[in-house]
This record gives structure tokens, C-alpha cells and sequence, in this order.
């Protein structure tokens, strides 16, 4: 059976153009999706970041902006708008661009694909009026007995049809350039990690069906009951899976955007790929991280699942994180930056938002979402971080500073390469990932911060001004929120800006016509490959030798300080 | 490039670089040990969530714990029972909107098995300044033997999203030193 078989008849003639940095063949249906995808990612990142900035400052003590109402209400949003529309609405943009563009191939069935972004947008929409009609806060996570109205689910469902139509596409193409011969030999690392975004994607939509539509169903009254533990296990095994999703969605843009700028090649395709397969195998068992604090679990449970099955997914995060900054030591070695061991990171074009913002977002992603990640999923550990605002602190040092930084960073190659807009306002581009990402790590630390204080995540009042009992949590939890709102004002500048330049450049950006000079140019090397592994003359990675070297501390100090916390806690068994 | 296909056709014949195998190696044996302490910590460590549970439906969870606290109230605080069970005895709390239920007075060095379950919605059971965070579900009755190692005042925050009133979400625990004949009279219960 064909691939047109499968996914629809075969298109009369496809359009194609070649990129002039690149010199990749662009299919413009894949071209026109990439985009539409792209826009829609952003209007949303917007909406939800806004409700970011709103929660924020209803935290600080001092500012508390909002009443309760709207927080929980905004809160929800928030969840909604930034983890799932923005992140999947760019994750299909990717998928398109990682299959089609770097395939040199047609992109399956685009009529298709429009279907399955009008159902997304439908759906997110959906959910949307839910949410700002007021009686649907439930917080993104929706634990029932807790119940929202219908269109809630039912939105968060049609969304979940049109990711999967989409990853559909994918695979079809894939399909096609193998059949159409498109390219030569195994498919690009960053298509590979594409793959592995794709497949656990439809892992988890598919069990994202599985407990949403019986939830709409209860919603309606056809169902009477659903169990809150058994929601969970189910709910979560979507829920944790899809941060997966972004996991490997941003370590591909990483490889991506370390190519096209510096002209890194993986310093070992065996040893990537392999890294990518542990997060097919291993990552969806993360559903147990939100149960370690449950009712009539088992340990033995928890802790195989907990682990990921004895941390073989995080040992495939830190071989990305040896591998990445490697491959762009070697590179830049290459390029001439030979001299002592920091020379190829001191001269990395950091002046290039693409460049920056995606060497911050390994950084942060690697130290503050991956360390804190393991951290709180151990299963004695979680009983002090348990739904306290560390476990935000933690997801938004991989959601925040980790992925959504880095699909900024690849978006500073969209504007050029796809939109075929020069970007506007060069200097305000230069200097957004730095505040969003510096931003983003402040909120991240410093929610861990008054997380390991206590203070508790969804919580509209930590001063308990209206408890019949009253409590107080400790100054430098008060400290810690107030810190949190600076941060997250920073950060929402950075998002701002992106905002900004983004929508500048799509609508009056200089179009980029045949011979233009890039503001921001690609690693002169265009198409050809510039690195080989190491180099002669020095000892072959030692700048990054170092930097794992400090994360590995890092790591195990951390780690065992937290079991120092937990062994001064009550005694329970 | 990672954006073009691998150099060579056949790449999972290439050999592998020494820093990234180290590498690799110590990732897997780190992991390896994390593995093994979390079930090391069964055994050696005083810190292990219980898994003991049992269905319950929250009206007959509501009986007990009333019954509870009818037998053991020693006072009355803020319109709120206080109540200092037996020593080493089945303790029962209450989850719900928006309350903690009874005050608890314990003692210091005594081992309590204490019940938790919710009457309507999910909540968070979070002793601070402590920091011992557990889930509470309705319809399932939790039971963890607590041992308080300090004495004071202690409160209980909710910090699962509960609903309008979530923030005003509280309850208290009160644990107090032993008084010096009845700690001779019971050995320390350990674990």
C-alpha cells in the first residue's frame, strides 16, 4: 500500500522553491501549514503568557492583583494557552519543517493537514470560551470529582484529533520521501527526533482519548462516575507524556539550530539516536510522578515507573547534554576557535537570538528543569515537593526556560527561512532571549525556593487572611513569591518582545529576495558539513568535559541534599 | 549535519568516542544507584509513604471521624474540636471544603496511625512548616503511622486546588512533649 493510499490522492503538482542559504527544496503547501501553524503558536503563546504575568503578580504578596475568582480562572487559561496550544501549534510546525523541508519532499496530503489545524484552532477556541465564561476552573489539570462544562473537554479533545491528523502527516511524509527517494540513506538526527516527538505523541493523545472523552461524557451526566485515582493514573500518562513530547521536540531544535549556525554534526549518530529510542521506551512511564503522593499505591510501582525504569530516559537527557554542547565545541573548533579551552563558547555567535536563546535553553533545561525533574520524582523526595509551587518551579525550567525558549530560538530561523522576512528591530531581538531566558530561570528558582519553604502551588492567599485557622508561612517564602514576580516581569518583557519582533517582521519585515545578506547569518557553510569529530591540535572536547563536569556535581549535591531535608521530616511508614 | 542525512550510510558501525562512552558509563551507573537508594530507603531510611488504603464512601468516613472526635475532644477552638486521641491510636482527619477537621493534639515521640480521606473533591494534605505533602482522595482512607520528632504548633495548608475557598483551606495540629511519667511508662516507638 502506498503512502497516497493511506493518506489521500496524490497531489497534481506540488510547487516547490529552493532555499537560497540552504538549499533545501520547499514544498509551499508545507511551506503555508509551517506558517499557519506558526502564527497560531504565537497568538497563544501571547494570550497565555498574559495570564502568566497576571498569576504572577497575584502571588506577590505585596502586589496580589487579582480576586480569587479570576485567578483560579486565569490560572486555568494560563495551563491551557502556554503548555498545550502554543508548545503543540509549534511541535506541528516542526513536524512539517523536520519531514517535508528537510526531506526535500512534498508534504502528504495538505488538505489534510489544513483539516487537522482547523480542528486544533476549533478546539482550542473551545476550551477557551470554557474557560473565560468562569465556570470551568478546574486548573488545567481537571482532577474530577471537580467538574467543568462540556465544551472544556470537548475543546481539549478536537484539539487532540487535529495533533493527531497532524502527526498522521508526518509519518505520511515520511512515507512519501523514502518512496520518492528525496534523500539518500537514514533520515537527518534532527528528522530522528522528530520521529521520536511524533511517536510519543500519539501515545499520548491517544491516551489523552482515552480518559477525556468518559470525562466529557460524565460532564453530560451519561457517565455517573469517575474514579479521581483511576483519572489520574490515566490523565497523567497524557499529561507527563506530552511534556515528553517537548523534550524531544526542543533537543532536535537544539541539534537543528547548532547545524544551520556553527555547522555542528553529532559528534556520534549512533549515540544520539540511541538517546532518542530511551525516550520512545522509557519516557511514558512518568505517569507515576504525579502518584507518589497517592493513596494505595505500591512502592514497588512508583519506583520502577518513577524512574523511568532505572533512569534510562534521563541517562538518554544527559547524553544530549554531552553531545550538543560537544558537537558545537567541535564545530567551532573547526571553525578556528582552537585556542584554550573556552575559546569555541566565548566567540559563538551569541549576538544571534537563535544562538542564544538556544544555548540557554540547554543550559537551563539541563540544571534547573532536569536536575529538579529527578529530583522530585524520586519517591521518598516528592513527599517534600508535593503539589508545593516547586513542582511549577521545576516544569517551568523545562517548559519555559527549556522548550519554549528554544522554539523562540528556531523561530528566529522561521522568520528568515520560511516567512522569507528579514527581521525587524535586529537589536531587540539580540537581546530577548537573554531577558526571557534569564527571566524564565528566576521564576523557575525561585518557585523551587518557596516550594521547598512550603508555600503551596494554586493558591490564591499564602498570607490565609481569610482562614478560620490561621497560619503563616516563613519571610523568606514571602520573599521568595516577591522574587518570582520580579522575575516573571522580566520574563514577560522577554515574551513581549518576542511578540513584538514577530508579528513586526510577518507583516512589515523587508521580503528577502534572491542575494540577501541576512541580519543574522547561517553558519557560512551552508548545506556542507563543517565539523569533523575533534581536532589535532588540542585534547579533543574539554570545554565541554567541563561543563558536564560541573552539571554532575551540581546533580549530585542536590540530590542529596534534598535527602537530608526528607531525613529530618516526622517519621511515617 | 544534524539536518542532513548521516555521512556515512552505515553509521551504527562507527565507533564511539571515548568521553562520550565515559560519559554514557557514569550516566547509566548514576542512574543505577538512584534506582537502588529509593528501595534502600525501605530499609534504612524513617521516611516512606504507607500504601495502605481502603475504600470508603465519605458518609461512613464522615461517622467515623465524628465518633472520633466526640470520644477523644479535650476542647474547643474556633468553633473547631480539638481532640487528643490515645497515645499510639487510630487518629481519623477530615478533608473538606474548605476544612481541616478536628484540631489534633498529639504528642512528641509517639507513633499515631493516621487516617486521611476527603468528603467531596480532591485536597492536599500539607504539614508546615514541616513539609509533608500527601494527596487526599474521597473514597479511598489512607492510613500513615506518623511519628511527630518536634513539638509546637503546626498548621495544615490545602494545596490541591479545591475550589473558590481553597485558600482558606487550613487545619492545626498541636503536638506536646511527653510528660516525664508517662514517657517512663511507655518505651520510645521507633519507626
Amino acid at each position: 500500500m502506498t503512502a497516497e493510499a493511506v493518506v489521500g490522492a496524490v497531489r497534481a503538482n506540488p510547487e516547490f522553491r529552493t532555499c537560497q542559504y540552504t538549499g533545501l527544496k520547499v514544498d509551499a503547501a508545507a511551506q503555508a501549514l509551517i506558517k499557519a501553524n506558526a502564527v497560531a503558536a504565537v497568538i497563544f503563546l501571547a494570550v497565555g503568557g498574559l495570564m502568566g504575568l497576571l498569576v504572577a503578580l497575584t502571588r506577590w504578596p505585596a502586589v496580589h492583583l487579582l480576586p480569587a475568582e479570576w485567578f483560579y480562572l486565569v490560572l486555568t487559561g494560563h495551563g491551557a494557552n502556554v503548555l498545550l496550544f502554543w508548545i503543540i501549534f509549534f511541535e506541528i510546525a516542526v513536524l512539517y519543517f523536520a519531514s517535508a523541508i528537510l526531506l526535500n519532499s512534498r508534504l502528504a496530503s495538505p488538505r489534510l493537514a489544513w483539516l487537522g489545524f482547523v480542528l486544533m484552532v476549533a478546539g482550542a477556541i473551545a476550551t477557551n470560551v470554557a474557560v473565560l465564561q468562569g465556570d470551568s476552573s478546574v486548573m488545567f489539570t481537571s482532577y474530577p470529582p471537580m467538574q467543568a462544562k462540556p465544551h472544556f473537554y470537548l475543546g481539549l479533545v478536537l484539539f487532540a484529533v487535529g495533533a493527531l491528523i497532524g502527526c498522521g502527516i508526518f509519518f505520511a511524509t515520511l512515507v512519501i520521501a523514502k518512496e520518492e527517494r528525496t534523500y539518500e540513506g537514514s533520515i537527518p538526527l534532527v528528522t530522528f527526533g522528530a520521529l521520536t516527538a511524533a511517536i510519543i505523541a500519539v501515545f499520548t493523545i491517544a491516551t489523552g482519548a482515552i480518559i477525556l472523552i468518559p470525562t466529557w461524557l460524565w460532564s453530560l451526566g451519561l457517565i455517573a462516575n469517575i474514579d479521581p485515582l483511576m483519572y489520574k493514573v490515566i490523565w497523567w500518562a497524557m499529561g507527563h507524556s506530552s511534556q515528553q513530547i517537548n523534550v524531544s521536540a526542543h533537543v532536535s531544535i537544539w541539534y537543528l539550530i547548532a547545524a544551520l549556525l556553527v555547522g555542528a554534526k553529532p559528534l556520534s549518530e549512533k549515540v544520539s539516536r540511541t538517546a532518542f529510542l530511551m525516550y520512545i521506551l522509557f519516557l511514558q512511564l512518568a505517569s507515576a510522578h504525579h502518584l507518589l503522593a497517592e493513596p494505595g499505591l505500591d512502592a514497588s510501582w512508583k519506583i520502577v515507573n518513577t524512574s523511568y525504569m532505572m533512569y534510562l530516559a534521563v541517562m538518554g537527557s544527559m547524553i544530549h547534554g554531552l553531545t550538543v554542547p560537544g558537537a558545537i565545541e567541535a564545530a567551532q573548533r573547526r571553525n578556528g576557535y582552537n585556542r584554550g579551552v573556552f575559546e569555541w563558547l566565548r566567540k559563538a555567535p551569541w549576538g544571534n537570538p537563535a544562538f542564544s536563546g538556544m544555548f540557554l535553553s540547554l543550559i537551563f533545561s539541563g540544571f534547573i528543569g532536569g536536575i529538579s525533574g529527578v529530583v522530585l520524582g524520586t519517591e521518598q523526595l516528592n513527599v517534600l515537593m508535593h503539589n508545593t509551587i516547586y513542582v511549577p518551579g521545576h516544569f517551568h525550567g523545562t517548559v519555559v526556560a527549556g522548550t519554549t525558549l528554544a522554539f523562540m530560538a528556531a523561530t528566529y530561523l522561521v522568520l528568515p527561512l520560511v516567512f522569507q522576512r528579514e527581521i525587524i528591530w535586529p537589536k531587540l531581538a539580540t537581546i530577548q532571549p537573554y531577558l526571557f531566558g534569564i527571566g524564565a530561570a528566576g521564576i523557575s528558582l525561585f518557585m523551587m525556593g518557596a516550594g521547598t519553604l512550603g508555600v503551596a502551588r494554586r493558591h490564591w492567599d499564602i498570607t490565609f487572611s481569610d482562614a478560620n485557622l490561621s497560619f503563616a508561612y516563613s519571610a523568606g517564602a514571602f520573599l521568595m513569591m516577591g522574587l518570582n514576580g520580579i522575575f516573571a516581569i522580566i520574563a514577560a518583557i522577554g515574551g513581549i518582545l518576542f511578540v513584538l519582533v514577530v508579528v513586526g517582521t510577518v507583516f512589515f519585515g523587508e521580503r528577502i529576495k534572491g542575494g540577501h545578506k541576512l541580519t543574522f547569518p547561517l553558519n557560512s557553510g551552508g548545506g556542507a558539513v563543517v565539523s569533523h569529530y575533534g581536532s589535532e591540535a588540542t585534547i579533543k572536547l574539554p570545554g565541554t568535559i567541563i561543563l558536564i563536569a560541573i552539571f554532575f556535581v551540581c546533580f549530585v549535591l542536590y540530590y542529596f541534599i534534598n535527602w537530608k531535608y526528607l531525613s529530618e521530616l516526622w517519621l511515617f511508614h | 549535519m544534524a539536518v542532513t542525512p548521516p555521512e556515512q550510510r552505515i553509521w551504527w558501525n562507527e565507533p564511539i568516542e571515548r568521553v562520550e562512552l565515559i560519559w554514557i558509563v557514569i550516566a547509566f551507573l548514576w542512574g543505577l544507584f538512584m534506582f537502588v537508594f529509593m528501595i534502600a530507603w525501605h530499609f534504612i531510611g524513617q521516611q516512606n509513604l504507607s500504601k495502605e488504603a481502603y475504600r470508603v464512601t465519605p458518609s461512613s468516613y464522615e461517622e467515623k471521624v465524628e465518633g472520633f472526635a466526640k470520644k477523644y475532644q479535650v476542647r474547643e477552638e474556633q468553633g473547631v474540636p480539638v481532640v487528643k486521641p490515645q497515645a499510639g491510636s487510630d487518629v481519623y482527619l477530615l478533608a473538606r471544603l474548605w476544612q481541616w477537621w478536628p484540631i489534633l493534639e498529639l504528642e512528641k515521640g509517639v507513633s499515631y496511625r493516621i487516617h486521611l480521606s476527603s468528603l467531596d473533591w480532591q485536597h492536599g494534605f500539607s504539614l508546615q512548616p514541616i513539609n509533608i505533602n500527601i494527596q487526599v482522595h474521597p473514597g479511598y482512607e489512607h492510613i500513615i503511622s506518623l511519628t511527630p520528632t518536634q513539638s509546637g504548633e503546626f498548621g495544615i495548608v490545602c494545596n490541591e486546588f479545591c475550589g473558590i475557598g481553597h485558600h482558606t483551606m487550613t487545619g492545626k495540629i498541636y503536638v506536646a512533649e511527653r510528660t516525664r511519667a508517662e514517657a517512663e511508662q511507655r518505651p520510645v516507638e521507633g519507626r
